[in-house]
């Protein structure tokens, strides 16, 4: 069962990267990258329990913060889609 | 007891990976940029939170479902923050939801 | 593979950079297959954490579509596929991939491997080996990254006026109704990310992590709070003289870590003349050292990651007129 959850994350990482090739806004690429890491958290966990490692959480709690710091950071970095107040105006 | 928590583990094992793949499935079909936030954010967390209480059931070891449990609490916190960033940063950059010629003609984008 | 070809063909530079972050965490996934568990570990935190965002400021400054080149490389294409070939000619050569009678497992690595437990008392073989068998390595590692800190401050220091932060107060202060969400849930999280910081630096003995990963999670959660918060308040909170003294005492600490053993009559990073058991020695000189890896490898992040953003948000700059 472990083994089926895991092939599954992996078709789906497959679908994710199709998209983040394709997407033609910027904002599908942003949201392909954000659910790959999400499956990515999900994919460390399950190899950890088949290979019988827990050690693999760890790595686990950190990439999602880290992909939480990244989803924020491209949004507020980007200078065509900036996490924008209502009177400044968008360059 | 034992031979329960093995196959309520599967089950929502299960249950989680055919989430996941609908998600995907969603970001791939889906025709507008909201309508595939809409399944990514649904999904994604959901799934994520069966996925790791399947693993939870799956070896019950107190340190491990400790820190599986801080997984699913982050995760809960952070995953829908993050998809309501997303949607908001679309929605002040006016991104425009596409007119789909089979649905209701008051899907414009000025209603909203 | 399909990830680098992408990569270098695609034009726009933000999606370029978030493509480097989906090929780090693809690298960080086969170190996990592969079993290296601190290697997946640093490459995770830093390869898709730490890059993509110093990439990301530094995009927001230049402009982000590539430039195009002037001439067609093809002489470099050339000599690149010529000695590309030459390698995996050579490489056919060398042993299987793991093999246990490789020269390279026989020579130091049994040492270090069956007498780890003995003489060092750490389960974590790769901290072991990291903090106490090579220390004189990782304290060139970290002197390299605090160079790294000083030539950043050295090149890019923000001037700073005491009126450029009148505009950012204004600046600030209106950011706030939009993201009260994003604001309220990062309050909320960025003290338990700093507690996993402190728990990923103490127990580098047990699992992986160490005071590379650990720098580096501290580091990222003061960069939220930046990205969110805005500059002035940040600054207001981490004074930079305090910061930039701390990338100094981390690098100070290890070193005299080294020297104490020195003054005590044994060779340089010898930990066993700290105390009276060498066992409790070495705990004892692998805590500090690890600690004042963290210190400063989180000190010079922020120092990187303020002066990039200070640079950025600088008054001085032509398109920053308007506000």
């Amino acid at each position: 069962m472990l083994i089926a959850a895991t092939l599954a994350i992996l078709v789906v990482m497959m679908m994710a990267i199709i998209r983040a090739f394709v997407g033609p806004t910027t904002y599908d690429r942003v949201l392909a990258v954000n659910m790959f890491g999400t499956k990515t958290v999900l994919l460390i966990s399950l190899l950890g329990f088949v290979m019988g490692r827990p050690e693999f959480l760890d790595i686990a709690i950190v990439y999602a913060l880290i992909n939480f710091i990244s989803v924020i950071g491209v949004l507020r970095y980007s200078n065509r889609f900036v996490i924008k107040h209502s009177e400044q105006s968008k360059k | 007891m034992d031979i329960l928590m093995q196959v309520s583990s599967g089950f929502f094992l299960l249950i989680g990976s055919f989430l996941c793949l609908t998600g995907g499935l969603g970001i791939l079909r889906f025709p507008d940029f909201y309508t595939r936030m809409h399944a990514v954010g649904v999904t994604d967390t959901l799934a994520t939170a069966m996925i790791l209480i399947g693993l939870i059931l799956y070896n019950p070891d107190f340190m491990v479902d400790v820190k599986l449990m801080v997984i699913l609490l982050m995760t809960i916190f952070i995953s829908p923050t993050a998809s309501h960033a997303l949607a908001n940063a679309a929605r002040y950059d006016e991104l425009s939801i596409q007119k789909d010629s089979k649905s209701d003609s008051e899907l414009t984008s000025s209603n909203l | 593979m399909v990830v680098a070809f992408a990569i270098v063909r695609m034009k726009d530079l933000l999606a370029v950079v978030m493509l480097l972050g989906i090929y780090s965490l693809l690298s960080a996934s086969f170190f996990v297959a592969m079993d290296a568990v601190d290697v997946a570990f640093t490459e995770a935190s830093v390869g898709a954490g730490i890059s993509t965002l110093l990439m990301l400021v530094v995009i927001s400054m230049t402009g982000r579509s590539e430039q195009p080149s002037r001439h067609k490389p093809l002489l470099a294409l050339a000599v690149v596929t010529v000695t590309g070939s030459l390698l995996i000619y050579a490489t056919l050569d060398m042993p299987y991939f793991g093999s246990a009678e490789a020269p390279i497992h026989q020579h130091v690595a049994p040492r270090y491997i069956n007498a780890s437990m003995q003489e060092i008392g750490v389960p974590n073989i790769v901290t072991s080996v990291l903090a106490s068998y090579r220390a004189f390595d990782t304290f060139g590692e970290v002197v390299v990254i605090f160079t790294a800190g000083m030539g950043v401050l050295a090149l890019l220091s923000v001037v700073r006026r005491s009126d450029s932060t009148l505009n950012n107060d204004i600046f600030d202060h209106s950011m706030h109704e939009q993201h009260l969400i994003l604001r309220i849930v990062t309050k909320m999280m960025i003290p338990y990310i700093l507690l996993f910081a402190f728990y990923v630096q103490f127990h580098g003995d047990f699992g992986p992590g160490g005071g590379f990963q650990a720098g580096v999670i501290f580091a990222a959660a003061i960069f939220l709070y930046t990205m969110l918060f805005g500059m002035s308040t940040a600054r207001r909170v981490i004074n930079q003289s305090f910061i930039q003294m701390l990338a100094a005492t981390g690098v100070l600490l290890y070193g005299s870590v080294g020297v104490v053993s020195l003054l005590n009559g044994k060779e340089f990073f010898d930990y066993s003349a700290l105390s009276a058991d060498p066992i409790a020695g070495q705990h004892l000189g692998i805590l500090l050292i690890e600690l004042g890896v963290g210190i400063t490898v989180a000190s010079v992040m922020i120092i990187i990651f303020f002066n990039f953003v200070g640079r950025r948000n600088n008054p001085l700059r032509k398109e920053n007129q308007g506000f």
